[in-house]
């Protein structure tokens, strides 16, 4: 019934509501790292605000179909924050909300990173970097020669735009006049290791997909009123939107801080995070 | 059976793959052939003629090339993804792995002149070691036709089945071996001719060699029963099994490395169904100096009298444990 509503009241969704949300998702993430040992809770913060957008506001898509034709696709290429796109989906209603307790467990369809053949609402299998965004291209391009009228999202971390299978992709979108393909760069600045300018810099990712033949929009990605109106805006060639947001963002002591890549939080610190997440609430 | 004469009249097997390509395309309006600036050498010119709007060319970039195949098959539609055989599973073997198979996506992959087809152009261009790539991975059938007859049957199985398929072809010229009319089954090996001495089983342009060697050896009194096994997996254990129980000794020969191919697949069988004297012919473990894929093949011990001589001494090997 929940979901029933929700569907029904997609399209009114104000910036507050999402926000909330988005609130809820990141408690629920923080939990499910904390009972697991285990995730990627710096770049699932980073990402939340964006994946709530799309789930709450912006796709057309219905849970009890998930492979409806006519759906719009969604491509998760950071897999690695596949938690927090298990729970954004359990909150959706494309999965049961109790399902995120068998996060990484034996034998849990919700493992590491997201299994499409497991999971409904999961498109296509992503873990190793750089192989979203192809795929995304090839969707969108499906929509084009079928005449299909869904959009093809896809989200992928800054410093997977390292891998070069992206700028083929890139290449490729503008080559075929994918109007109907949206890019969102979780631009967090910070990779697994160290941060991206001190590792392979390539922001500003501005200009380099300008150069490429794409439409560029950048925002704040962990402010709702410019995510929502990027993601729902149509351009004349590919769209990227560079989302400028922040690692382990809603939680202090992880915001900006490398080592929150997948670092799991102890008692104390879990208290501290889970305090400030429900404060907010 | 043991009549049927080797003819002549060699053939190109992608000659076979894009008529029935052109034909699937024009029945089936989801048909797409997705290939990386090789029109020319995936002989998609026809093709884009007829379904100019079909035929997705992203240029030279085969990672991209098999993820843009995923997501075509995503949007509904079929998409055969063709390249060279050494790029297509080389360069994108991740993509293989998790955009096609383990995403179970149905997308079929068609390497272009596979084994040593580009003889001459050297190691780079060599793809020995597709089956021991493609092989490992789960969903993905692998299959390499003998014959322009078995190829379109094997295109026209490959459009009806739901899921990922390697279609591992060559550009080298090979007699029709099948009979006209022939229905691919996966996983099922063809008995070409029957022996009781030995069994030699190859795939692709080496089972026409193996008919010739089975030629020669009957002028010597010895009957080899000869299987043509295009499909590497799923391996037909049934085949393999019975081959050991009736003939009592294995030779195999592929245009792949001596490691993890056709051979070895059966080798497996061998080892745990049905223990017997085995050897693998191939490409062995090394990168194959200059010269034509006719060339290296008889280089490597593969000439139809090589392999016969190469069957004599597995018969001693059998005799000799008897």
């Amino acid at each position: 019934m929940t979901n029933c509503i929700i569907m029904h009241t997609r399209n009114s969704m104000q910036p507050n509501d999402l926000e909330r949300i988005a609130r809820q998702i990141r408690l629920r993430d923080l939990q499910a790292v904390y009972e697991a040992g285990a995730g990627h809770i710096g770049g699932e913060m980073s990402a939340t605000d964006i994946l709530t957008a799309l789930y709450f506001k912006v796709l057309r898509v219905w849970p009890e179909q998930p492979k409806h034709p006519e759906r719009d696709r969604f491509v998760l290429s950071k897999g690695h924050v596949a938690l927090a796109l298990y729970v954004t989906l359990a909150k959706r209603g494309f999965i049961p909300e109790e399902e995120i307790h068998t996060f990484l467990k034996p034998h849990s369809r919700l493992n590491g990173h997201p299994n499409c053949n497991k999971v409904p609402g999961v498109e296509t299998n992503t873990g190793p970097l750089g192989h979203g965004l192809p795929v995304a291209v090839g969707m969108a391009l499906a929509a084009k020669l079928r005449g299909a009228t869904y959009h093809t999202y896809v989200l992928t971390g800054d410093g997977e735009m390292q891998e070069g299978s992206n700028w083929e992709a890139i290449s490729s979108a503008a080559q075929f006049g994918l109007n109907n393909l949206t890019l969102i760069i979780d631009h967090n600045r910070f990779q697994q290791g160290a941060a991206l300018k001190d590792t392979n810099d390539l922001a500003p990712f501005a200009s380099k997909l300008v150069a490429f033949g794409w439409d560029v929009t950048e925002i704040n990605g962990n402010e709702m009123a410019e995510i929502v109106p990027a993601l729902e805006k149509r351009t004349a060639r590919p769209h990227c939107i560079v989302a400028h947001t922040n690692k382990g963002h809603g939680i202090s002591f992880m915001q900006d801080r490398v080592d929150w890549h997948h670092r799991v939080p102890n008692a104390e610190q879990y208290q501290i995070a889970l305090a400030e997440l429900s404060e907010t609430l | 059976m043991n009549a049927i004469a080797t003819p002549a009249k060699l053939h190109d097997c992608r000659d076979a793959f894009v008529a029935v390509l052109e034909r699937l395309g024009a029945e089936n309006p989801n048909v797409v052939a997705v290939c990386n600036d090789s029109v020319g050498s995936s002989k998609l010119g026809g093709f884009k003629s007829k379904f100019p709007e079909r035929l997705v060319n992203v240029g030279i970039a085969e990672q991209n090339m098999v993820g843009v195949g995923a997501g075509l098959a995503n949007g509904g539609l079929l998409p055969f993804v063709c390249g060279a055989s050494c790029f297509l599973t080389g360069r994108s073997l991740e993509q293989v792995k998790a955009d096609i198979a383990y995403s179970n996506a149905n997308v079929k992959l068609v390497g272009i002149s596979s084994g040593m087809a580009y003889g001459e152009l050297g190691p780079t261009h060599h793809s020995i070691e597709d089956f021991a790539w493609t092989r490992v991975l789960p969903n993905l059938p692998v299959i390499a036709p003998c014959d322009s007859i078995e190829t379109a049957a094997a295109v026209e199985w490959a459009a009806n089945y739901p899921g990922p398929v390697f279609l591992r072809l060559s550009r080298v010229g090979v007699p029709d071996l099948l009979p006209a009319g022939h229905v691919f089954q996966m996983g099922k090996a063809n008995l070409l001719r029957d022996g009781d001495a030995v069994t030699l089983i190859a795939n692709g342009t080496l089972t026409h060699r193996m008919m010739k060697a089975a030629e020669i050896l009957a002028t010597e009194g010895i009957q080899a029963r000869v299987l043509n096994m295009a499909t590497v997996r799923p391996i037909d254990v049934e085949a393999v099994v019975a081959a050991v129980r009736d003939t009592g000794a294995i030779l195999t020969a592929e245009e792949h490395s001596v490691f993890g191919g056709l051979g070895s697949a059966i080798a497996e069988v061998v080892v745990a169904e049905a223990p017997a004297p085995m050897k693998i012919l191939g490409v062995p473990g090394i990168f194959a100096p200059t010269g034509s894929a006719e060339f290296l093949l008889d280089e490597f011990g593969m000439a139809p009298s090589a392999v016969a001589e190469a069957a004599k001494s597995l018969l001693a090997r059998k005799s000799g444990r008897a």
